[in-house]
């Protein structure tokens, strides 16, 4: 089920945005492409800091542990003569992976819908401007500003056998953390839930006034920021923790 | 032995569930395990599949000390604990070919035990729609996948028709006799285990009264003569009157302790002479259920 939600979403939203555009290609024709570009990746970057990706997080973190809960089976994987840690970091890479792959899959349909677009509707300018490299980059900081949630996530998930706890958790810590970062806290870089949030903003805040050679605009991102090295560092520091409470923790 | 625990004791906050178990299963054995519900038999094999931490005591498996022979103790062991555990989106046989990538079993091996638990035919169907018997009989086979040297069955025949029952009981013997595997096997159905058990252990309580054999079990258990005649009431008078020790009378039946085959010729000449038709009359074992409820009651 995790699985098939990591590929569906972002086929899903990107499927959508494309016939959003292809039915008011008339009105978006003037626009230059990278202004084209910008629209269209960001009609979901907008959103993919603020809820997207932590919510996909807590879902993917829920269904890789749920599925052992609900047929009862961790007492089997861990009476398996297999070390704890390998179960533990298998799971934990699968939740990882899953990740990755929507992530990916978002920058793929991106790119592959945009030019899609441009092909049916010529009037659209898309071939006018290069966007894959930002796209990717952008992509790959979400990626990483997006760890230290799933770490948390996926002990959560580990523990508690039922959705409330996590998803309640993982919820109220997503606003928590919009609410931070929207208001620019200064020291909101220090909450997980923050990262993906701060990760948009950066993008933001990385486009230049001025437009660069060409006329096309220009955008830096920096992609190992302090907010993305406390990401990283929660996801270590929680997994190995993780690790020690699976160690300890007692099967029912 | 191929378990053997000493002392082992476990507390889940302040309630002791398991007190000094000292378990001895020798190997080949069929050791059936047994006691009422909450006694402390699934707190006991969770233990021993170091699936709870050990508090007190040691627990050794195949001469090794479990803790820190985890993986390679746990290489020899099938399990089945509680009620199956199965994921029941996946089809039977796919539940197992799940394992078999697990624990790295080829693939004939999975369809030899679809064919061991008779699921070849349902193998297909998704676990889900499985009866309560086929997700039993579909754990056993995911116990017996990887050919483990020893069994841990945790009431293995629940919710097993009477014929699953018949099955389970000669794949168990079967095991044992012709491939010289141990079976550990807990169940509250006493009746059962005494038709396959070679020894017996028994909890309450968290306490272990009894372990042994079978036959120093049988032992233990006075035998009585069982006589059935036309008039139940009168008759028991008449050997209370002759000195003899009536332990019990039924609607239909007189119980007498046995002492030896010439007190059963007395009795029957006895009854005859004072014109009591004897229907039938004869030594009986006590069964493992009353023994049990002997042994629980007197502890």
């Amino acid at each position: 089920m995790a699985f098939w939600s990591a590929i569906l979403l972002p086929l899903l939203l990107c499927l959508l945005l494309f016939f959003g555009f292809f039915i008011k290609a008339d009105q978006i024709a003037k626009e230059p492409g990278a202004i084209l570009w910008l629209q269209f990746a960001g009609a979901i970057l907008g959103i993919m800091g603020s809820l997207i990706l932590p919510m996909l997080i807590v879902f993917i973190a829920y269904s890789v542990n749920s599925i052992e809960h609900k047929a009862d089976t961790w007492k089997t994987l861990f009476s398996l003569p297999i070390s704890k840690l390998s179960v533990f970091s298998a799971k934990y890479f699968y939740a990882f992976f899953l990740v990755f792959l929507c992530l990916l899959l978002f920058v793929l349909f991106t790119l592959g819908f945009g030019n899609l677009l441009s092909t049916v509707k010529p009037s659209l300018r898309f071939t006018e401007y290069h966007i894959e490299g930002v796209l990717c980059k952008v992509y790959f900081k979400l990626f990483l500003s997006s760890l230290g949630i799933l770490s948390i996530q996926f002990l959560l998930s580990l523990l508690f056998r039922d959705f409330l706890k996590p998803m309640g958790i993982g919820f109220i810590c997503t606003i928590t953390g919009v609410i931070l970062a929207g208001n620019k806290w200064k020291y909101a870089y220090w909450f997980p839930y923050s990262h993906p949030m701060l990760a948009i903003q950066s993008l933001m805040a990385g486009s230049h006034e001025k437009p660069g050679p060409g006329g096309m605009p220009v955008i830096d991102i920096e992609i190992f920021s302090k907010e993305i090295f406390v990401s990283l560092a929660i996801a270590v520091v929680v997994f190995v923790a993780g690790y020690f409470i699976v160690l300890k923790k007692s099967v029912r | 032995m191929v378990i053997s625990t000493d002392n082992l004791t476990f507390n889940f906050g302040n309630q002791t569930v398991v007190k000094s178990l000292s378990l001895q299963v020798p190997q080949g054995s069929i050791y059936g395990f047994l006691g009422p519900n909450g006694a402390g038999k699934t707190t006991t094999i969770k233990l021993l599949m170091n699936l709870l931490k050990t508090q007190q005591g040691t627990i050794h498996i195949f001469d090794l000390e479990l803790q820190s022979n985890r993986v390679k103790i746990l290489s020899q062991i099938g399990s089945l604990i509680e009620q199956p555990a199965i994921y029941l989106h996946m089809s039977g046989r796919e539940n197992l070919l799940n394992r078999a990538l697990l624990l790295q079993v080829s693939e004939k091996r999975v369809e030899e035990m679809l064919e061991l638990v008779h699921l070849s035919n349902a193998a297909h169907k998704k676990a889900g729609q499985y009866s309560l018997g086929m997700k039993q009989r579909l754990g056993i086979a995911l116990a017996l996948l990887s050919d483990p040297k020893l069994l841990i069955l945790d009431e293995p025949t629940n919710g097993l028709d009477p014929n699953g029952i018949i099955e389970i009981r000669e794949l168990l013997i079967r095991l044992v006799t012709k491939h010289q595997k141990t079976v550990f096997i807990s169940s509250h159905l006493l009746a059962e285990i005494e038709r396959m058990a070679t020894h017996v252990g028994i909890i309450n309580n968290g306490e272990l009264l009894f372990q042994g054999s079978i036959t120093e079990l049988q032992t233990l258990s006075q035998p009585l003569i069982r006589i059935e005649t036309d008039n139940t009431v009168d008759a028991a008078n008449l050997l209370t009157r002759s000195n003899y020790e009536v332990t019990e009378i039924t609607d239909d039946y007189i119980y007498v302790p046995y002492t030896g085959k010439k007190q059963i010729g007395g009795l029957n000449t006895l009854l005859n002479q004072n014109n009591y038709t004897v229907y039938s009359i004869g030594k009986q074992q006590k069964d493992l259920e009353n023994l049990f409820l002997a042994i629980t009651q007197t502890a």
